[in-house]
């Protein structure tokens, strides 16, 4: 169903989000404007940006392919991803953007005064960025292939060069109005064509997706919300865990909360977010429902992902369905600049800091130059993996990236901010402990090795016994070095804890770059 | 019978006395004080039990969803507005719970802030409002 209109529409996606990059270039001077917008950006605006720099491939397109594929058990996706926001919202946002640091690897060090630690988040950071730009790159190639007749590896190529001379030329300043911007695109997309496909669907007599047998299954198996037997149980409290404890660990998301003025303001954001998540995720859902009658051939082809692309096509005759695809053609592509940027920025954050501007090299290209050389390498790796890969379901590798988040960065902010004793030693036990047991599964699930039964289920699903056991090894590891709990704990807690009003000394925090 | 003396009010200027020091509780926290450390880890524990509460509510709801539904199958059938409850619950009515209880964290932790700056540094800040209801 290729559309010249699709094309435009696309084209103007990028145009735009060059044009509002444009803007913010001019403010972006200093290394403060490019890591965290010089912290001057108001709840309201950065609940947008977050909103629209987490709604990824996988929120768009992904969640409706995955729903109409598998039923009611998938709708467990973005209901996870919205309550990983409520998680996030009590146990970690106004302690994390207290604490002053700008990454997590800054959050690491200045809690636990340890350079090990810091390395060890370092390495993670990289390793969730780039499992998680890897579908993204493969998704667009996948939409582009789909609306307007283009190679595979075409959509990877405009999506990172987009993302890459906007993020080179104005770092987070000129992201922020961007992704902002992409929120609303998104939500637009795909809320006036689903106007459209209602009131078709109710002129064709409405019937109820769920009392018809489409795609293999009959209405009352696609409305169960849990899998077969205990199998589907656990794989559904795993995904649950995943989705829940990861969205804190994403490095996009958590570099976000340090453009946040106070603590206080970093709660505000945060329920703003959960209000436009809300709204949001209903959407998918409805295109899944409505594909079951209108394109159940999809489930059977394994195209259910472009569910969202063609169904305005499908429904709406002439060019008013053409129209109406080439606004979800741009509301995906959205998805994949603004969630590519984000990322884009937290790796090469983490890559000048940490690894780039040690050395003389690092000494003479100075901060900006390093976050840009940072871009450039963070962007290149995974673009090189999507061209060299087959590729990997949008969702399933999403997922993962949440499930290895949830098994390293979880108890690390968790037991960091919420207890006293945790040691660099339990930390970086913890987060080695539970990123090789994760990252373990990962691999399995590449590699495609045939597995049957329980062990099939338990890797394929793996956060439900990786956090625990994360979580444990911290804990004990801790217990057993008491000696190595950090000299300034105390002072650390006052700074996470109390609120910004109070004239107190708060010690100093990290922070690399700046000051 | 004479009558009886006038009384005669005794003071003392009790200049050799040592004046009871008063410290500011901000500054037993600045100087990590134990009764510092009281005032944070009172703060602390207030935070913690409140997003302890939180997240019992909506873990016990949503992840208690798909037990029910394992538990008792015949709830997948249940239609209400002419669609599945598993649909109704999951697609639709999850979010604004969720927001709720986003919300009432936001009321009750910047509540418990408020408890926390007018007792360490009372006159400074007043805590506005009543206390949000739970």
């Amino acid at each position: 169903m290729s559309t010249p209109y699709a094309g435009v529409g696309i084209v103007l996606v990028a145009l735009v989000t060059l044009g509002l990059g444009a803007y913010g270039w001019r403010f972006s001077r200093t290394t403060s404007d490019f890591f965290v917008a010089s912290r001057s950006v108001r709840p309201a605006l950065n609940a947008c940006a977050i909103g629209g720099e987490y709604l990824s491939a996988a929120s768009f397109l992904g969640a409706a392919g995955l729903i109409l594929a598998y039923g009611a058990d998938m709708l467990w996706y973005p209901v996870g991803w919205t309550a990983g926001y409520v998680v996030l919202l009590v146990l970690v946002a106004a302690p994390l953007r207290r604490s002053g640091a700008y990454t997590l690897p800054d959050f690491a060090e200045s809690r636990l005064e340890s350079l090990v630690a810091r390395r060890t988040s370092s390495l993670f950071v990289v390793a969730i960025g780039w499992i998680y730009l890897l579908p993204q790159f493969q998704g667009a190639g996948l939409a582009l292939g789909v609306v307007v007749d283009a190679d595979d590896r075409l959509g990877g190529l405009v999506v990172s060069t987009v993302v890459l001379v906007n993020v080179l030329l104005g770092g987070m300043r000129s992201i922020t109005l961007v992704q902002a911007f992409q929120y609303w695109l998104k939500l637009t997309a795909l809320l006036v064509p689903v106007m459209f496909l209602l009131a078709a669907w109710a002129g064709d007599g409405a019937t109820s997706p769920a009392t018809v047998t489409s795609g293999g299954m009959t209405g009352s198996e696609w409305s169960m919300p849990t899998g077969e037997g205990t199998q589907g149980l656990y794989t559904t409290y795993s995904l649950i865990a995943a989705t829940f404890l990861g969205t804190m660990g994403l490095p996009h998301v958590v570099v976000r909360f340090y453009t946040n003025p106070d603590g206080r303001a970093a709660r505000r954001t945060t329920v703003a977010v959960l209000a436009l998540l809300g709204l949001f995720y209903v959407l998918p859902p409805v295109y899944a429902a409505l594909g079951r009658l209108y394109a159940p051939d999809l489930v059977a082809s394994g195209d259910s992902d472009s569910v969202v692309l063609e169904l305005p096509g499908r429904m709406v005759d002439g060019v008013a369905g053409e129209l109406l695809s080439a606004l979800t053609a741009a509301g995906a592509f959205a998805a994949f600049l603004s969630t590519s940027s984000g990322l884009t920025i937290a790796v090469a954050g983490v890559l000048s800091q940490d690894l780039l501007s040690r050395g003389t090299m690092g000494r003479r290209l100075g901060g900006v130059r390093s976050f840009q050389l940072g871009a450039v390498v963070a962007v290149a790796v995974p673009l090189v993996a999507s061209v060299g890969t087959d590729g990997v379901a949008v969702a399933q590798a999403v997922g993962l990236a949440f499930a290895f988040a949830a098994s390293t960065f979880c108890p690390l902010i968790v037991l960091g901010i919420w207890w006293r004793r945790l040691t660099d030693a339990g930390a970086v036990a913890g987060m080695l402990v539970g990123g090789l047991l994760a990252g373990a599964a990962i691999v399995d699930s590449l590699l495609d090795v045939e597995h049957h039964g329980w062990t099939a289920t338990l890797l394929a699903q793996p956060a439900a016994w990786t956090v625990p056991a994360a979580f444990v090894t911290m804990v004990v590891v801790s217990v057993l070095t008491p000696r190595r709990v950090p000299a300034h704990v105390a002072t650390t807690m006052v700074r996470l804890h109390t609120p910004e009003s109070l004239r107190l000394d708060r010690g100093r925090a990290v922070r690399r770059l700046v000051g | 019978m004479t009558a009886p003396p006038r009384r005669v009010r005794v003071t003392s200027p009790r200049t050799s006395a040592a004046r009871t020091r008063r410290v500011a509780p901000t500054s037993e926290i600045d100087s990590r004080t134990r009764l510092g450390e009281v005032y944070v880890s009172s703060l602390v524990r207030a935070q913690l039990r409140l997003a302890v509460g939180v997240l019992v509510l909506v873990a016990g709801l949503v992840t208690g969803l798909p037990l029910a539904f394992w538990l008792f199958p015949a709830l997948r059938e249940v239609m209400v507005l002419g669609m599945p409850l598993p649909w109704v619950l999951l697609a639709f009515a999850v979010y604004p719970f969720l927001i709720l209880c986003g919300w009432g964290y936001v009321r009750r932790a910047e509540y418990n802030e408020r408890v926390f700056v007018a007792m360490v540094a009372p006159g400074t800040a007043p805590p506005e409002g009543e206390e949000p209801d739970r």
